[in-house]
């Protein structure tokens, strides 16, 4: 007799429980549905939308009547001369802001890690920060007044030591140069912050033994400090390997023109002029999605490489 | 704090080098800033006679006038101001709502992982700008100002950063004692969950006003009458692309628009607000750079 009440009881409990656990996960789901309705709207809906790059699209017919053309438009972009080169630019200009986001600010947050007197730390800091907080359409309208060939700053600098005026920004043997350069200037600052958050949790009595063996502050940097810091610098080394399709949007919207297309034109800005200025739905999204796809295999190497060689993370 | 490195010739002859070159730094910096304020404090004629360096040439403020009684500039503010408070808010409010239940373990909350990837796969993959333009124009959202607000009110690594946030930072405990008391998730949430993660919530909203702030390209695509540009469009348009057949505007305003100094004034109307609040900020950002950067 005992056993069987006992056993009623505990069934009971257990249904007990089960109810007020749903009756709490409702809760967790109903909390999450603006979230996911929005993310679905207007991050999966467009993915289906993907399906025009195999398309003639015709806002007309829509996509339900629209002709297939397979792979047509992944055809011409390869045949076509200012696709290749666009995506020659984009590489070009984005592996060069990888390393030299990378290698710069290293050596600004070691070189400032050298400075003791903190106030003088601490306002370089909050003013190389400062730029990071312009938008490109702020920047770029600085960056045009002073690189203007008729008397912008940095020519007026130029004539003073003689040299002919240079139009930066009309150029094609400046251009890359000058989106680089603006570049790792804009983010310079901030791309230091982890590097010096890392450089703060490096364990002080390793550089005391390296002071006994008589190591100076060049050996201990090589010796030390780099060798610690190596996982954060695989870290960001590997995750910006995403962007190498990302050579900077909006950068180069704000700061290109027709003349410079040959050199500065990418696969963002040109997708852009072509689906949504020329109207070119179907060729701009085949252009769009082999962006998507590169990167997309490109991100996912890029955690995986981080994970197996720094043990990070994302959640 | 001196060491004994210090002390040689040599590290002394890097320090003056050190110190010098980040001053430098410091200045390329901060220069572009002083040298375009410089400009709009400037007379006209002395800027467009490339006069002016650091300094303004013939003090006026001539061109914030001008740049004030153009209707145009200052309905574009107004949107900027209503993006940026309207825009915060409702991602704010979305993104807190669903960092609560992501941050539950996958015990407590069945289908948590499911949820987790089907935002952080958003991060991986888009569907880029031709399809996620038609799906805002086909859900009529031109010219309204949500097409500015919600295809971005979601974004999937802030979303993370709280989620962790609240992973780390509210004790289990009191949550299970409230649990023991009978309340429940939107009670825990709201009485518990929020309470604590105001620094987070400070962090995570400073991000997103900034980001609404300088957003200019969807305002662009989004916004076929200027009336409704945000200031970061409306700059974009007049300053950079120096277009300005989109606006009906007389001969004399367009005159005054394209003059150098009052470009300067309107450029450094719009740095404005970042230059007042960035160095508060950039603590937080800090943290939450960190954070991403260093987390389990």
């Amino acid at each position: 007799m005992q056993p069987a009440v006992d056993l009623k009881g505990q069934t009971a409990a257990v249904e007990v429980r089960k109810q007020r656990k749903w009756r709490g996960t409702w809760q967790l789901h109903a909390m999450l549905l603006p979230a996911i309705v929005i993310v679905f709207i207007f991050q999966y809906i467009p993915m289906v939308g993907l399906v025009m790059a195999f398309q003639d699209y015709e806002p007309w017919l829509g996509f339900l009547h629209s002709p297939w053309v397979g792979l047509e438009h992944f055809k011409t972009m390869f045949e076509y001369e200012d696709a290749r080169q666009v995506i020659w630019n984009t590489f070009v200009i984005s592996t060069l802001k990888i390393i030299f986001n990378l290698g710069v600010p290293l050596a600004f947050a070691l070189l400032l890690n050298e400075i003791y007197v903190v106030k003088f730390k601490r306002t370089v800091q909050t003013i190389v920060y400062l730029p990071h907080f312009l938008s490109w359409v702020i920047l770029g309208g600085i960056l045009i007044d002073m690189l203007s060939p008729e008397g912008g700053m940095v020519n007026r600098m130029l004539s003073l030591f003689g040299m002919d005026s240079i139009f930066f920004l009309g150029d094609n043997d400046w251009f890359r140069t000058v989106v680089v350069v603006t570049d790792v200037w804009k983010e310079c600052g901030f791309n230091t912050i982890v590097f010096l958050a890392a450089l703060t949790s490096i364990n002080p009595s390793l550089y005391e033994a390296a002071i006994v063996d008589g190591a100076n502050r060049w050996q201990q940097t090589i010796y030390i400090t780099l060798p610690s810091m190596l996982p954060i610098i695989i870290v960001v080394g590997t995750l910006s390997l995403g962007n190498i399709l990302n050579a900077g949007f909006d950068q180069i919207l704000n700061l290109y023109n027709p003349l410079v297309y040959k050199t500065g034109d990418i696969i963002d800005t040109y997708v852009y002029r072509v689906g949504l200025l020329n109207g070119d739905f179907s060729y701009a999204t085949a252009v769009g999605l082999f962006k998507s796809i590169i990167s997309f295999m490109l991100v996912v190497t890029g955690y995986r490489l981080a994970y197996k060689y720094a043990n990070y993370k994302i959640f | 704090m001196h060491h004994h490195y210090q002390k040689s010739l040599s590290y002394k002859i890097f320090a003056i080098f050190n110190y010098v070159l980040l001053t430098v730094i410091a200045l390329l910096c901060i220069l572009p800033l002083i040298h375009i304020l410089a400009v709009s404090f400037s007379g006209s004629a002395a800027a467009t006679a490339n006069l002016v360096g650091l300094w303004p040439v013939d003090f006026t403020i001539d061109a914030y006038e001008k740049t004030i009684g153009n209707e145009n500039f200052l309905r574009s503010l107004w949107n900027s101001f209503l993006r940026v408070i309207l825009g915060t808010v409702i991602s704010m409010a979305v993104m807190l709502c669903a960092a609560y239940p992501l941050s539950k373990s996958d015990k407590a909350f069945h289908g948590r992982k499911i949820y987790m990837w089907f935002f952080v796969f958003t991060m991986l993959f888009h569907g880029g700008l031709v399809p996620t333009y038609m799906v805002v124009t086909k859900l009529g959202l031109m010219d309204t100002i949500w097409a500015l607000i919600l295809p971005s009110a979601v974004s999937s690594f802030n979303l993370i950063l709280l989620v962790n946030f609240f992973r780390t930072s509210v004790p289990k405990s009191l949550e299970e004692a409230a649990l023991m008391d009978g309340a429940n998730h939107f009670t825990i949430f709201w009485k518990i969950y929020l309470p604590i993660s105001i620094p987070a919530i400070a962090t995570i909203s400073l991000f997103t006003m900034v980001f609404h702030w300088n957003s200019w390209f969807d305002g662009m695509i989004y916004m076929s009458d200027v009336k409704h540009y945000p200031l970061s469009t409306f700059l974009q348009t007049i300053i950079v692309q120096q277009d300005f057949t989109k606006m009906s505007v007389d001969a004399e305003t367009m005159k005054n628009l394209s003059e150098r100094t009052v470009k300067a004034a309107q450029i450094f109307i719009a740095a404005l607000p970042m230059l007042v609040v960035y160095p508060f900020v950039q603590r937080f950002f800090v943290k939450g750079i960190v954070l991403g950067a260093e987390k389990e």
